[in-house]
């Protein structure tokens, strides 16, 4: 970032959420980069930024796509770059229609499931240029249940780093980018009508501040200069989060800021190890490295599974699954582990659909879940609709919270609200609590991948206190005794776990060594020659049970025997890339795509932007990182025809992820809610969407209870009673749910009370004093919080109209044991989904604000009540997956296989 | 340079004279803690090098450790993501390791309880074990209801991951994929 | 100056003074508040490293300022100021004047200066020098360097003890508890100090308190120590004596919070406002490097982008010593005034 010319944080609030990554913008700022911060808030990261522009909350899609529009109208993407390095080139299947041509869906939408079948969204196929859905095309998953498939895909990033599959890279591509079909010309019709009179009425941004910012960016991309963009959960946590991040990578890829210095998209994640565990999944949908979970009904068999995964002749790595596959099973099942048996596939459990953290939380409600392990999390705070998870939580038959202080998960039931209102008694609370107490990141060995993707390993320091042990000891010995308890067990479900290697040596303390199982992680030679040693590289696994390895994106961290996550080389003893400092996945590179940081034939960009280049002498790719390319291959080479995997990868083919080798502009799969991003509202806006008839993403998911109910929203009758926009979000003195920061004394002084932030202007309106009290109304709950009135949030013009947003920190809860307690902005929140990753939208809400403190007990409940009553809300409200439109369109909608009308949501209900 | 404080050459106005510090607002007043002082960073035992725990930035942090206790947690200077910097958690490390609020027992609320027991760790490892087992046995699918082959339990669930080690994320991942639970997830969802 | 006549006011080098005979170069900080991000991770790493109590844990709804101010218990508190235009506008009228009336507090006029930014590190990295080329500040592009003026700002600065040339808590004081240490800063002495409270009010910017039992405790028996002894910041006096950086400049994230020999400090700082200034943000000033200033100039410098009182700092701060010759030769005057009236009224009397 530091080499970045511009610098746009958007959907961030990088000053204060990651202030010491936040030097490298300083330094940036201070060498001259230009800092552009858009939020709908003025932070600590505008205070510092050049230009703060205020966008209306969960609006990013047209702002983007504006620039998206301004850039391809007047020709000022990188031509060169967007030629050779993305899809723009290649034809899309006639099948395709744009949502500018079905008010609001995309070709393929299935109104009954609320899902895509994204078969016309396809490549056209060289082989069969006019009929791409025939045999030579490329295929659209063929599982026979709509349902289980399209929900199993929704697990968004089943397909994780892998792209989608293709059948093959066969495509037809039209380099002077005129054809109508091109992704180039698909793209700009698409954008059309995002215009900065769009942006100007849609976000509020007036027009010389949208060009201002357009003019930023393109002033700052090129050959000599790059952009970078930074963005967190002011993205993810949206109904259509991930197009929010796909818009982005779209202009980043037409402005030419991917795979070079400065340039990129950067995910600043909130968590020591958010990337590791989600590289090393404790996530449902995926294995580590990215691999998928198999699906009952479509990955019945390894063959189906990994036929899934990639087919052998589209290009790039992910052709090469089955050696991954084969050695993550031999890994977790040893010996019982053969080729003849599928390497054990049919240990692993079966997917059905959706098993979030949200899905389960509503099965928990319903008395489904038994038994709940809440690890150095606190979701009755930091969940959306803290309420239902709390709830829920006192439908456990047990409980077990592992955590450094009694957070208020391990206390809801004594001390949770609801037993103030008297939802919940704690004499009727059946479920056992465990607390047990963990070890802090000095009382333990182990790894932590941070947002760039390097591991770190941290020596311990000292032994854990009293009776707290690590996660690794906790569950080490509960596999351990789990397994002596169903010894000799012949039941045939109990063989997994039987067969598990499960053999870790453990120090005098009796600790378990975490080093044996990061070597697990990198993976091991079993035969031959090198058996017993560990592997240097993913491209030494194999398919034949020959090797081992635990996350195959991991392994080369142990190459050699060293653990290189423990590099620490000064930063003053080597040059600024720091190779030598951890180790960052995969294979040590520390900027992904690099190859794009050359010219087709291999050559630097310019001088300025110098990263990584194919030396002809030498006929290497060399330069200031690991080329993340394969070394020898000359930028000339062109694969045959008929080749698939790393050797189809052409010499200018920079995206070796990607199946096409391409930077996706037009995602042909992988995206469950559309090939290209496009503006819906929120699930809550007071606007209507004045794009399409679509009021919101049809493609989110939607849950109609009665304990998940929504506002009215843009004209809709009672959408007045919740006038208001509210966002939520961090602080830098706290740290999420506040497990971390809220008992500590002297974080909690720097932040001792739950406020709300508002405009003098909406403080006027409204009664509220600075200093006092608010009470904020939602469709689901009502909290209390202190008035801070600021300038720096501001009213903003919508259509002419005025529009307040509130600003609502998120860390305190309601409990007895934490130095600083306050009511939980997640309480106000409800259950939507984006249905990629099956993230909530939680960053844009509605609500009422009012002065004075929230009642207390019953009355709370009925305040809420008399809102939602006043409001005409029921749970179908705002729940429609499909809004009506006339019967041509209706009609028209049919022929690209996008049905008409939508089932009312309560026939649906139970979705995922 | 100041004199030591006990001999008799060490009485303040001598020193006040023999020092030059003739207004006494300087080396002849401090005192003997003063003239002994040490940080604690140059007394302690060990430094150990660790990762801050709170965000994704990855900071590095020198872990100082006296008599098998932390007494100082700072900044890197040798780590090229942070170069010795922390913000305001990453600086209040050492008060979360040593919190005075931090639990250090494990806990036992039983159904219907009002307060909280103290058990043995084993004795509660022992537990859960066993009600693992049990939940399994009770909620055991082999086949969803439409009849295809899913060898899992729906009724054993888990959150949390992201402030955890890799390895530990990989210990948690397999043993509940083995035990066919697969409800398994953490804050990158939230 | 001799000796006596510089240890109460103007410009000298204060560790030699008070003694030190091998003092190393006078320390302090620099403090750019224009990269102040407002974290606050130098109040927590201060009290965390000084093991301090807390003044209390109510919201003060001043913007995010919960801290209030310096005291007994906080050392190092940071200031959120939030500005409209107009104010901007102000601010950046009067640094403008400053420079032209050539006040030394500011730095040298920058216009004829060549504060070029530096220059991009291996290739790598934005070169606004062919931006800052341009006599009119534009870019090449034609984008000015300086926008028009933001419709509105937050400042944020780090404040802490200036640890003076001229220290009104150090000459007040009748115990001997503050001394002036071998790296020129000021300390106090907990085990020496009875709390007396001299120092409380000779310090021009209320920096020095007593700790009062309201002080809570951050320790499991409750216990806060040196209740009624007067404390603030030691400048990591422990840590300097093993040459290390005081906790909070080594936490600092965008280096806000430097350190190093206070020529050092007011170099950088003298440089750090040429180049604002050069780029148009004539609201940049420095604080505390001036040394005929009524405190003889501050151990702790700091760049301000607005008026000193606007962060809640004295304009013109003068230590109540500096006029104690003036006032004993006054006293003097009187005394022998006295003593003529009553020699006076005595021979008067012998009338």
């Amino acid at each position: 970032m530091a080499n970045a010319d511009c610098i746009v944080i958007q959907g961030s609030n990088m000053a204060e959420c990651h202030p010491v990554g936040f030097q490298w913008v300083a330094e940036a700022k201070a060498r001259g980069a230009r800092v552009i911060h858009i939020d709908p808030r003025f932070t600590r990261t505008s205070a510092i930024a050049d230009t703060h522009v205020p966008v209306r909350a969960g609006t990013d899609v047209v702002l983007l796509g504006a620039i998206i529009n301004h850039v391809l109208s007047n020709d000022l993407y990188f031509h060169d770059y967007v030629v050779a390095y993305t899809n723009a080139a290649t034809l899309v299947s006639e099948d395709f229609v744009d949502t500018e041509d079905l008010d609001g869906v995309f070709s393929g939408y299935d109104p009954r499931t609320g899902a895509y079948d994204s078969e016309s969204w396809a490549y056209q196929s060289r082989a069969e240029p006019q009929v791409p859905d025939q045999e030579g095309g490329i295929q659209g998953p063929t599982g026979d249940e709509p349902d289980a498939k399209t929900r199993a895909h929704a697990g968004g990033h089943t397909l994780g780093a892998s792209g989608a599959a293709l059948e093959h890279a066969q495509v037809v591509r039209d380099e002077t980018l005129q054809h109508p079909r091109t992704v180039f010309q698909i793209l700009r019709r698409h954008y059309r009508r995002y215009t900065p009179e769009m942006v100007r009425d849609v976000c509020g941004i007036p027009v010389e501040q949208f060009h201002e910012v357009a003019r930023a960016i393109v002033e700052n991309s090129g050959r000599e200069r790059t952009t970078c963009f930074a963005y967190a959960l002011g993205w993810t946590q949206h109904s259509l989060g991930a197009q929010f991040i796909r818009a982005a990578a779209i202009l980043q890829l037409l402005m030419g800021n991917m795979g070079r210095p400065g340039g990129g998209i950067m995910a600043l994640r909130g968590h020591a190890c958010i990337q590791g565990s989600t590289d090393i999944p404790t996530l449902f949908n995926i294995l580590p490295g990215y691999l998928p979970m198999p699906v009952a009904g479509e990955h019945d068999t390894l063959e189906d599974y990994l036929a899934s995964i990639a087919s052998p002749l589209q290009k790039g790595y992910w052709t090469e699954a089955p050696a991954y596959t084969a050695s993550l099973l031999k890994a977790w099942f040893g010996d019982a582990a053969t080729p003849d048996n599928d390497f054990c596939y049919d240990y692993l459990p079966r997917l059905t659909g959706a098993h979030g953290t949200y899905q389960t939380v509503m099965e928990m409600l319903d008395g489904k879940v038994e038994g709940y392990f809440v690890v150095g999390q606190n979701p009755a705070v930091g969940s959306a609709h803290a309420r239902m998870q709390r709830l829920a939580l006192g439908q456990l038959r047990w409980l077990v919270v592992r955590d450094l202080q009694l957070i208020e998960t391990a206390t809801f039931w004594k001390d949770s609200p609801e037993i103030a209102t008297g939802e919940l008694r704690t004499e009727d609370i059946r479920t056992e609590v465990f607390f047990m107490p963990a070890a802090t990141h000095v009382e333990k060995a182990g790894t932590f991948t941070q947002t760039q993707r390097m591991l770190q390993w941290r020596h311990q320091a000292v032994t854990p206190p009293g009776q707290a042990q690590s996660e690794l000891d906790f569950y080490y010995e509960l596999g351990r005794r789990m397994r002596e308890r169903l010894a000799g067990s012949t039941d045939e479900r109990d063989r997994p776990l039987l067969d598990l290697t499960w053999d870790y040596p453990q120090d005098e303390h009796g600790e378990v060594d975490g080093e044996a199982v990061l070597r697990e992680i990198n993976g091991y030679h079993l035969t031959g020659d090198r058996a017993g040693e560990l592997l240097s590289s993913f491209t030494e696994m194999r398919a034949d049970g020959s090797t081992s390895g635990g996350c195959w994106i991991y392994t080369g961290v142990f190459a050699g025997g060293v653990n290189r996550s423990a590099n620490r080389v000064p930063r003053d003893q080597q040059d600024e890339t720091a190779a030598e400092w951890g180790w960052a996945w995969p294979m040590n590179r520390r900027i992904l795509y690099n190859r794009a940081s050359a010219d087709p034939q291999g050559r630097p960009w310019s001088e300025r932007k110098k990263y990584v280049w194919w030396d002809e002498e030498a006929g290497r790719w060399v330069g200031k990182d690991v080329p993340d390319f394969p070394a020898d291959r000359d930028p000339s080479y062109r694969p045959a025809p008929d080749q698939g995997g790393p050797a189809a990868i052409s010499g200018d083919d920079p995206f070796i992820m990607q199946s096409d080798g391409k930077g996706w502009l037009f995602a042909p799969k992988g995206m469950v809610d559309g090939p290209l991003p496009t503006h819906y509202e929120a699930q809550e806006s007071p606007v209507r969407n004045p794009l399409y008839t679509q009021q919101r993403n049809p493609g989110r998911l939607v849950y109609p209870r009665k304990d998940n109910l929504w506002s009215p929203s843009g004209d809709e009758p009672g959408s007045d009673v919740y006038p208001y926009v509210f966002t939520t979000y961090r602080l830098t003195e706290h740290h999420t749910a506040g497990g971390m920061s809220r008992w500590l004394p002297y974080l909690s002084e720097l932040q001792p009370e739950m406020f709300c932030e508002v405009s003098p202007e909406l403080a006027a309106e409204v009664g509220l004093e600075n200093g006092g009290w608010a009470t904020i109304v939602s469709a689901r709950s009502a909290i209390e919080a202190r008035v801070l009135v600021t300038d720096r949030v501001r009213p903003l013009t919508v259509k002419g109209r005025t529009l307040h947003q509130i600003g609502l920190p998120y860390h305190w809860g309601i409990g007895r044991d934490a130095v600083v307690e306050g009511d939980s902005a997640n309480d106000l929140l409800g259950l939507v989904l984006d249905p990629n990753v099956h993230i909530q939208e939680s960053k844009v809400a509605a609500c009422d604000i009012r002065p004075g403190r929230r009642p207390h007990g019953d009355a709370l409940l009925r305040l809420v009540e008399e809102y939602q009553s006043r409001a005409g809300i029921t749970a179908v409200t705002g729940n429609e997956r499909l809004d009506e439109v006339t019967p041509e369109m209706a009609a028209r909608r049919a022929a690209a296989g996008s049905g008409q009308q939508a089932p009312a949501p309560d026939e649906t209900e139970g979705e995922g | 340079m100041a004199g030591n404080g006990s001999s008799f050459l060490g009485w303040p106005v001598l020193r006040q004279l023999a020092s030059g510090d003739l207004l006494g607002r300087g080396a002849a007043v401090t005192s003997r803690r003063t003239r002994e002082t040490e940080p604690r960073t140059s007394t302690a035992d060990r430094v150990v090098q660790s990762v801050c725990p709170y965000c994704a930035v990855g900071c590095g942090q020198r872990v100082f450790v006296k008599d098998e206790k932390v007494v100082q947690i700072e900044g890197d200077p040798d780590s090229p993501v942070s170069r010795g910097r922390l913000c305001p958690k990453g600086a209040a490390s050492e008060q979360l390791v040593n919190s005075p609020s931090r639990q250090t027992e494990v806990l036992y609320r039983a159904p219907g309880a009002t307060e909280w027991q103290r058990i043995d760790r084993d004795t509660a490892i022992d537990m859960i074990a066993e009600r693992y087992l049990e939940s399994r046995r009770n909620t055991w699918q082999e086949l969803d209801d439409k009849g295809r082959r899913v060898r899992r339990t729906m009724g054993i669930a888990s959150l949390g991951g992201a402030t955890l080690d890799n390895e530990e994320n990989y210990l948690m991942k397999k043993l509940y994929t083995a035990t066919g639970a697969i409800q398994i997830e953490n804050q990158a969802r939230i | 100056m001799g000796y006596l006549a510089r240890q109460l006011a103007g410009p000298t080098d204060p560790a030699p003074d008070a003694g030190w005979t091998e003092a190393p170069e006078r320390k302090g900080f620099f403090t750019d508040t224009s990269i102040c991000i407002g974290c606050k991770a130098c109040e927590v790493a201060c009290k965390e490293w000084n093991a301090l109590p807390l003044d209390g844990l109510s919201l003060s709804a001043n913007s995010y300022d919960n801290t209030g101010g310096l005291g007994a218990s906080t050392w190092r508190h940071v200031a959120f100021v939030e500005q409209s235009q107009d104010r901007i506008a102000q601010a950046r009228e009067s640094g403008r004047r400053l420079v032209e009336l050539g006040m030394p507090g500011v730095g040298a006029p920058p216009a004829r200066r060549e504060a070029m930014p530096p220059a991009p590190v291996d290739g790598h990295g934005p070169d606004l020098r062919d931006m800052l080329a341009a006599a009119n500040a534009t870019t090449v592009e034609g984008t000015p360097v300086v926008g028009p003026l933001p419709d509105f700002r937050w400042l944020m600065a780090s404040d802490v003890c200036k640890h003076c040339t001229h220290a009104g808590c150090l000459d007040v004081c009748p115990t001997g508890a503050l001394f002036r240490s071998e790296h020129g800063t000021v300390v106090v002495q907990a085990d020496v100090c009875n709390g007396c409270g001299y120092c409380v009010g000779a310090c021009p910017f209320g920096v020095i308190e007593r700790r009062s039992d309201s002080a809570v405790s951050v320790r499991g028996d409750g216990h806060v120590p040196d209740v009624g002894v007067a404390q603030k910041c030691t400048l990591c006096y422990d840590r300097l004596t093993d040459d290390q950086t005081p906790a909070c400049a080594q936490t600092c994230p965008t280096t806000s919070i430097r350190f190093g020999t206070r020529e050092e400090m007011v170099a950088i700082a003298r440089e750090r406002v040429a180049q604002l200034h050069q780029q148009g943000f004539t609201e940049a000033r420095l604080y505390g490097a001036n040394d005929d200033d009524g405190v003889g100039g501050t151990g702790s410098v700091f760049l301000l982008l607005d008026e000193p009182e606007v962060y809640g700092l004295p304009p013109d701060p003068v230590v109540p010593t500096a006029k104690l010759p003036e006032m004993f030769r006054t006293a003097g005057l009187a005394g022998v005034g006295l003593l003529g009236a009553a020699a006076v009224a005595f021979l008067g009397g012998r009338r």
